[in-house]
């Protein structure tokens, strides 16, 4: 037998991590076995995904490859921008424009040596399960609720359960991070096992909407000002013969003289550049540290999971910098009913379907702070037939099945107990609702 | 003729770059972030890892003093030295490094150590903004705590070991007049309104109001416009039902009627001075803003109340009737500010202008030296140890780590084959600082062995440092 070239995890600059991996603690999880073997896991075999690389992405990608981590893939559909450069470290001037995901790659690469960062330049969509099933842990840094309930919803949907019982094998820890100007959270999912991103969605903020009619008559705010300019005005003056883009800056300009001239009109101070901006590409405040406080939380449970060197945080985290410093660690309790998760049949209850139209019963899976969906297609089975009840994404369907829209349930031919098939951006499966008539006196007369 | 279109300002490479952050702090903000000078001492992993944080929102300039050259393990925990850097200089390397990061930012360094610093350059420390220290052993700790400490420089002390690390703030007094609190109390004086409001409160009859009218009635005054002897009545009928039945005869209640029970407390109760204000007018100590307090004192003095902020809460009415509120509020609270102007040549009027807006944001924070809690022998810490659910005793193993360090000159648990005996160590040097302390108190052994464990390791968690945040509140 030859003796294998020493590991590069016996080198003296991993010396750090050697200590708390080679070494017994008081506080390390009870199944933690000293050894070097762990480091030669983190480095040879363990596969990381980050998603996202921006604010929290760059610093993940930092933290994870100092942290010993070699294995790791990177995946973000975005290009850089000059607003990235205050806190997005890996970006320079020279590549504003570029993938985000492979500038970021190349930077790790490069800075430490044996780091193997692979890009992705694309949407988490773009990849199927195949894709995501060969990482051991997915650690996030997104700014997008979407986006998050998406990947959520794909790991949960690769869970294996025989008679009912959850294969742990087939389960990928999902670490979750997200800031907001000074304030974090950074959260541990064992999806099937602890809370998931769906089971506490009462957590997002609901979406500031102005009723049109304060935008049309009475404006108060100057962001009354600027909506109506972007809701009224936009579309039916359409300066530039297409639709609003956000980082288009004559686009911009064009919103803020709109908005000015109407917020002088009703003498309301306030419209500034700055916030037109705000409110047309609704943007999140950011800054360094707090990215960098969130992701390195995100980055050692990372570590923690993947070595057992010491036990996970259970399993949220709240941090606030705006006055002092504050943080909190809470469980959030896995809900028993859970849209994604809880492998619950969902139902719908209806007061009255000779009332309820279609579109009411879109509304429901839209603005209950339980769905929180944003554009879903309903189909269902009638006679054994499949039936598209309504489908916004695709133009041909939207018109063919627009009139449903104003059927009520019954008059659609749906009954109690009927099953209906949701599609929705929220998530890469199909969700399978009841529906449940309290008035029980349906039948077809 | 109509006036011309409003022009979009042109927006400056500068204000698209801190786009995100300026929406935290503003304009004025960024200029007192612009306009700081960092000096960072040791270039560790924790160290570049803060000034980073600094570098890329733009302080000024920074400056790193930090004599060690850079050995592997520095390599495996710094993200701001490069491989091919091993044995160079660490404050050269990491200032290259750093600068790259942010090209309005102007970076130094002294390849020396603090010591060394210290003793041959008196005054070196004491011409930056703020002083931030990483893994600096004692000893040379409280004689520069002290310096600071007397030239009036705030000091940020932190170390990390392992999953553990702490941060100190060393500050005399830190005074923030710009806030940016998250959620504000309206204040309208509507307790004691001034007497154009007054007037403008007593021309409103709810009751006489045609139902579109009366819904445009902006729901902070629907109560106060109530003569004060009839609100209690008029507010619980309210808040039964509506008070007025609409042309149909059903009693509903509109949204601004809502919303008014929503502001009665913050309306009709009187307008008190902040604690944290109280506390500032009744101090007669140097202040780095002694010229406005005592303004401010006077016009207190004159008017029971601070000035008006001048701004709206949100609510549901008509254009027109908001604003005209506004306007009052504005013009009347800008009215007192020129009072307060009057007693102080000294100030601008801007600044007049920003103390009366923010007068019930005003802050002030002070601290303790750092030095003398370390020689101080007398900490009564008894009570937090007994309290389980305390955190104290982190407290005294990481004071038990900064003697151990500055008696060996070495983490414990560095080698491996010194955990057992090093854990011995400091736990005898934890005896000894309970004892000083005249604690009785008895540590759990575990968490003095897990210190050891970590042997002093840098494990690349992301640091952050406060001390900016604070310098972009300042004044």
């Amino acid at each position: 037998m030859v003796d294998p070239a020493p590991a590069e995890s016996t080198q003296k600059r991993w010396g750090h991590l050697k200590k708390v991996l080679e070494r017994p603690g008081p506080f390390s999880h009870p199944e933690f076995e000293p050894s070097s073997e762990i480091l030669d896991f983190i480095m040879t075999s363990c596969k990381i995904l980050v998603i996202g690389a921006g604010g929290l992405g760059c610093e993940l990608l930092k933290d994870l490859a100092l942290m010993g981590f070699k294995q790791i893939h990177v995946i973000d559909m975005d290009t850089i921008d000059l607003s990235n450069l205050n806190r997005q470290f890996l970006f320079r001037h020279k590549d504003i424009g570029s993938s985000k995901a492979e500038i970021a790659a190349a930077f790790i690469n490069k800075r430490i040596s044996g780091c193997q960062v692979t890009p992705h330049y694309c949407k988490i969509q773009d990849y199927d399960e195949g894709f995501y099933r060969q990482f051991h842990i997915i650690v996030c840094g997104l700014d997008s609720i979407v986006a998050r309930r998406w990947i959520n919803s794909m790991l949960v949907s690769m869970l294996n359960y025989e008679d009912g019982v959850l294969d742990q094998q087939t389960v990928i820890p999902l670490v979750d991070g997200g800031t907001e100007g000074f304030k974090g959270n950074a959260r541990v999912i064992l999806p099937g096992m602890s809370a998931c991103i769906d089971c506490t969605l009462d957590l997002y903020p609901p979406q500031v909407n102005y009723p049109l009619c304060t935008i049309a008559n009475t404006p108060r705010l100057p962001e009354h000002c600027i909506e109506y300019v972007k809701i009224i005005q936009w579309p039916k003056e359409n300066p530039f013969n297409m639709s609003l883009d956000g980082d288009d800056s004559q686009h911009i300009s064009w919103i803020y003289e709109k908005s000015l001239e109407r917020s002088l009109q009703f003498n309301i101070p306030g419209v500034t550049y700055r916030l037109v901006q705000g409110v047309v590409k609704h943007i999140i405040p950011a800054v360094a540290s707090t990215n960098a406080v969130i992701a390195g939380v995100c980055a050692t449970e990372v570590f923690k999971i993947a070595t057992s060197c010491c036990i996970p945080m259970n399993n949220y985290m709240v941090f606030n910098d705006v006055d002092g410093i504050y943080t909190y660690t809470y469980e959030a309790e896995k809900k028993d009913t859970c849209l994604v998760c809880s492998q619950v049949p969902q139902v719908l209850e209806i007061n009255d379907p000779y009332k309820m139209k279609l579109k009411q019963l879109i509304q429901l899976l839209t603005e209950s702070a339980l769905y929180q969906m944003k554009s879903p297609g309903l189909t269902t089975v009638i006679d054994g037939k499949n039936k598209t009840l309504y489908m916004s994404m695709i133009k041909s369907i939207e018109e063919r099945t627009r009139d449903n829209l104003n059927k009520t349930l019954v008059e659609l031919g749906l009954k109690d107990g009927q099953e209906i098939l949701v599609a929705d951006v929220t998530s890469p499966c199909t969700l399978v609702f009841s529906l449940k008539f309290l008035i029980n006196d349906v039948d077809m007369k | 003729m109509s006036s011309p279109a409003p022009k979009s300002p042109e927006q400056s490479d500068k204000s698209k770059k801190y786009d995100r952050q300026l929406r935290l702090w503003g304009d004025h903000g960024q200029k007192l972030v612009e306009n700081s000078k960092v000096c960072l001492i040791n270039a560790t992993a924790l160290g570049t890892e803060i000034l980073k944080s600094l570098v890329l929102p733009g302080i000024g300039s920074f400056t790193i003093v930090d004599g060690e050259k850079i050995t592997e393990e520095d390599l495996g925990s710094n993200f701001f030295l490069e491989n091919d850097s091993l044995g160079m200089s660490r404050a050269q390397v990491a200032t290259q490094s750093l600068l790259e990061l942010n090209p309005d930012v102007r970076g130094d360094y002294i390849d020396e150590s603090p010591e060394h610093v210290m003793s041959h350059t008196q005054d070196f420390f004491s011409n930056f903004s703020v002083v931030v220290a990483t893994a600096l052993p004692e000893k040379v700790l409280i004689p520069l705590s002290r310096h600071l400490w007397d030239s009036n420089v705030p000091l940020v002390v932190c170390r990390s070991i392992g999953f553990l690390g702490y941060i100190r703030l060393q500050i005399k007094e830190h005074t923030v007049i710009e806030g940016h609190p998250d959620n504000e109390n309206p204040d309208l004086r509507l307790d004691k309104p001034w007497p154009a409001l007054k007037e403008h409160l007593d021309s409103i009859n709810v009751a006489t109001l045609d139902p579109k009218a009366r819904s445009h009635v902006p729901p902070i005054i629907i109560v106060p416009c109530q003569k004060p002897e009839r609100r209690k009545t008029f507010l619980r009928r309210m808040i039964r039902e509506s008070p007025i039945p609409d042309e149909s005869g059903v009693k509903v209640l509109e949204e601004n009627f809502e919303e008014a029970i929503h502001y009665v407390n913050t309306c009709v109760s009187p307008i008190r001075i902040p604690p944290n204000v109280q506390a500032i007018l009744d101090d007669d100590s140097c202040f780095a803003f002694l010229g406005h307090v005592l303004a401010l004192r006077e016009l207190v003095q004159a008017e029971e109340a601070l000035p008006v902020r001048g701004s709206l809460p949100d609510m549901a009415a008509d254009t027109e009737t908001s604003s005209g509120t506004g306007g009052a509020g504005v013009q009347e609270g800008f009215a007192n500010s020129e009072d307060l102007g009057m007693t102080e040549d000294a100030i601008s009027e801007n600044e007049v202008k920003l103390v009366c807006k923010h007068a019930s944001e005003l802050h002030v924070i002070r601290g303790k030296c750092i030095a003398d809690e370390y020689q101080h022998t007398n900490l009564d810490l008894s009570s937090y140890l007994e309290d389980p659910d305390s955190l104290m005793f982190y407290y005294v193993i990481l004071r038990g780590l900064e003697r151990f360090i500055s008696e060996f000159n070495t983490y414990p648990g560095q080698l491996d084959d010194h955990v057992e005996p090093d854990v011995l160590k400091l736990k005898s040097i934890i005896g000894k600082l309970m004892s000083e302390w005249s604690c009785s108190h008895q540590l759990r052994d575990e968490r003095v062995h897990e210190v050891c464990r970590y042997g002093g390791c840098g494990i690349a968690l992301g640091f952050s440092d406060f001390g900016w945040l604070c310098s972009s509140r300042g004044y």
